[in-house]
């Protein structure tokens, strides 16, 4: 079976002569369906370039990425903006969301791009923002809501329209230790339950035990891939 | 491409919706600058008809001659000389086809009764003025040709001075008021002939020009008409009489064949076409000055739009990240702009409307809603919609998701 996610000697490197910095330097990775990786690593170890490079928001500058078999590497901005709206989804430290803009609007946003119709769209929404446990927030609005619930209405937004993979970048940074553990359970549920394949960013051990694979980067390179134990 | 330009009117409506004082004050510019456009040409082109209507009301045989050349916004009459009364006769006697003359002397004179007083322009003339001009009476009676001869202090007088002299509503016929240096009875109220382009034709006083020669202006030279008011008989080329009454004039005026005419001829279609061509001048002219109001509200909404997609560049990596493609990004801005301009165009028309026919009503212009200048300026609106929201629209689609996610 094709894996999910294959990178072959990835490498990223911003600037060029001597102000060159790389980023990545020969990175090989198989990541399967259905997994939850965590990617540790210190800030400045190249784990946030290797999240955007695997979330196809950025190109790697030598090497091979294929995502389901398809060689990312070769598409265009374009084809990379279709990829993501069909295939992917997104979570970010700071939610994300659209201010002044109910948490329905805010989940059926992706689904526009889709060009689903007005009831589809509020019926996936409605679905997706009862399954993050939020049934009875549609009409409120991000500066209304707390700040794992605001995370939550951005879990329902990523999750809306079916992605096989969700790439959550520090997902609890700005959350207290009762609220994350609330999200990385949710995370952890629809990892579970719906087979979405979790691909998340933390400097944080306890997050990251959440996970069932932990990738530690440093400078660069890949330092550790090890099963989770617990 | 169909659903993409709805999505995308739909995403603009969106965000429309989400600041609509934004959205007001961003559009503010061009609903004046239409608004504006709209009114000024329709305003012009009533008052156009409006003054076209009039002149033609006076007839078709009417021609008229005044000294100086030409008539209107080119003309030049300074140190010409004006006609005598033989002018007139001349013309009457010398050509077939002339049904009346009638010899005008205006001035503008001081006109008292009571305690109110005016500056009125008052006319000089024969009984035929009233023919030619086609005045009628509204109450009393017009002067015979006994008081033209004898210059009886008589008067008659149109319904603004009327309704100013008269306030207390009394009836004026057989009231004296002072005309200049003498007394004169009123014996006649003209008929209301309303605006004619910009000057009122109600105010006005008429008297005998013998009457106005010898009573109320001090001195008299035998040159003092300044205008001849022909009436042509039914049948007759006007064409031809112009020609025929320009050649006895340079002769009676001995200009020279290498001089130019030093007076002017005109029949009611070429003043209808004179005065239409000033006041169509002025329309251009004011219409030029509103286009360039919308020109700088579309400046506005450029404006707006340039800081509204730096202040939304998380928006826009947000939308990015997604799945929005630049296209859709790039088509989302400028449905928005457009939305907006066109917006403010409806709006504009709606204003414009309401002013035409407001200001229609003040200065008494019967006003008509024309389909083209609306469309014209509706069209312009969104035209600026497209050229001023185009820069920021490709700015907002050239950003890197990743550089506009981190945007703070």
């Amino acid at each position: 079976m094709t894996p999910l996610i294959e990178l072959r000697n990835l490498t990223k490197t911003y600037g060029r002569g001597d102000a060159a910095f790389q980023a990545l330097r020969g990175i090989n990775l198989t990541i399967a369906q259905g997994e939850f990786v965590a990617i540790m690593g210190h800030s400045g170890s190249g784990k946030s370039t290797l999240m955007n490079t695997l979330g196809c928001l950025d190109t790697p500058t030598t090497g091979n990425y294929l995502y389901q078999g398809i060689a990312v590497e070769q598409l265009d901005a374009d084809q990379r903006s279709l990829l993501r709206r069909h295939a992917l989804g997104f979570i970010f430290q700071g939610f994300n969301l659209l201010a002044r803009t109910s948490a329905l609007e805010n989940v059926e946003l992706p689904l526009l791009y889709r060009g689903l119709t007005k009831r589809q769209r509020h019926q996936k929404a409605t679905g997706a923002l009862a399954s993050v446990g939020l049934p009875d927030k549609l009409r409120n609005t991000p500066a209304e809501l707390s700040g794992g619930q605001q995370q939550r209405v951005a879990i329902a937004r990523a999750i809306v329209s079916d992605p096989s993979t969700l790439f959550a970048d520090e997902p609890t940074g700005n959350l207290d230790t009762a609220t994350t553990v609330e999200i990385m359970k949710l995370l952890t549920r629809l990892n579970a339950e719906n087979g979405i394949t979790i691909i998340m960013v933390t400097h944080e051990d306890d997050v990251a035990a959440y996970a069932k694979r932990i990738v530690r980067i440093t400078d660069g390179l890949i330092a550790s891939d090890k099963m989770n134990e617990n | 491409m169909f659903t993409m330009i709805f999505n995308a009117l739909l995403i603009a409506l969106r965000e429309i919706r989400r600041n609509l004082t934004r959205a007001f004050l961003t559009v503010l510019g061009v609903i004046i600058g239409v608004a504006a456009v709209i009114t000024m040409v329709t305003l012009g082109q009533a008052t156009t008809k409006a003054v076209e209507n009039q002149i033609s009301s006076l007839g078709s045989n009417l021609i008229m001659l005044f000294p100086g050349a030409g008539f209107g916004p080119r003309s030049a009459s300074a140190g010409v000389p004006n006609f005598s009364e033989t002018d007139a006769i001349a013309i009457i006697d010398q050509i077939p086809g002339i049904d009346s003359v009638a010899p005008v002397k205006s001035s503008s004179l001081s006109t008292i009764y009571l305690q109110n007083a005016r500056k009125t322009p008052v006319t000089g003339s024969t009984v035929d003025y009233f023919k030619i001009g086609k005045w009628s009476i509204d109450d009393g009676r017009l002067f015979t040709n006994a008081e033209y001869r004898s210059g009886a202090a008589v008067c008659i007088i149109g319904t603004t001075v009327r309704d100013e002299l008269f306030t207390n509503k009394e009836n004026p016929i057989g009231q004296k008021i002072r005309l200049g240096k003498a007394s004169c009875e009123i014996i006649g109220v003209l008929a209301s002939k309303g605006q004619m382009g910009m000057s009122n034709q109600d105010n006005t006083i008429i008297v005998p020009l013998t009457t106005l020669q010898r009573r109320l202006v001090g001195h008299t030279s035998s040159r003092d008409i300044n205008m001849i008011n022909i009436s042509a008989m039914d049948g007759a080329d006007s064409d031809s009489l112009i020609a025929e009454i320009t050649s006895l004039m340079r002769q009676r005026r001995n200009l020279q064949s290498n001089q130019e005419n030093n007076f002017t001829v005109m029949d009611t279609r070429q003043i209808a076409e004179t005065l239409s061509s000033t006041t169509r001048m002025m329309t251009m002219l004011l219409a030029a000055v509103a286009g360039v109001s919308l020109l700088v509200g579309g400046i506005g909404i450029m404006n707006i739009m340039l800081v509204s997609v730096t202040e939304r560049t998380r928006e826009i990596g947000i939308r990015m990240a997604i799945g929005a493609r630049a296209r859709e990004v790039l088509l989302q801005f400028l449905v928005e702009a457009v939305t907006l301009s066109c917006a403010g165009g409806l709006v504009g028309i709606l204003l414009a409307v309401a002013f035409c026919f407001g200001l229609g009503s003040l200065i008494n212009v019967p006003v008509a809603f024309n389909v083209q200048i609306n469309l014209i300026a509706f069209l312009f609106s969104a035209a600026v919609g497209i050229l001023f929201g185009y820069a920021p629209a490709r700015r907002a689609a050239r950003l890197d998701p990743i550089e506009a996610l981190r945007h703070e």
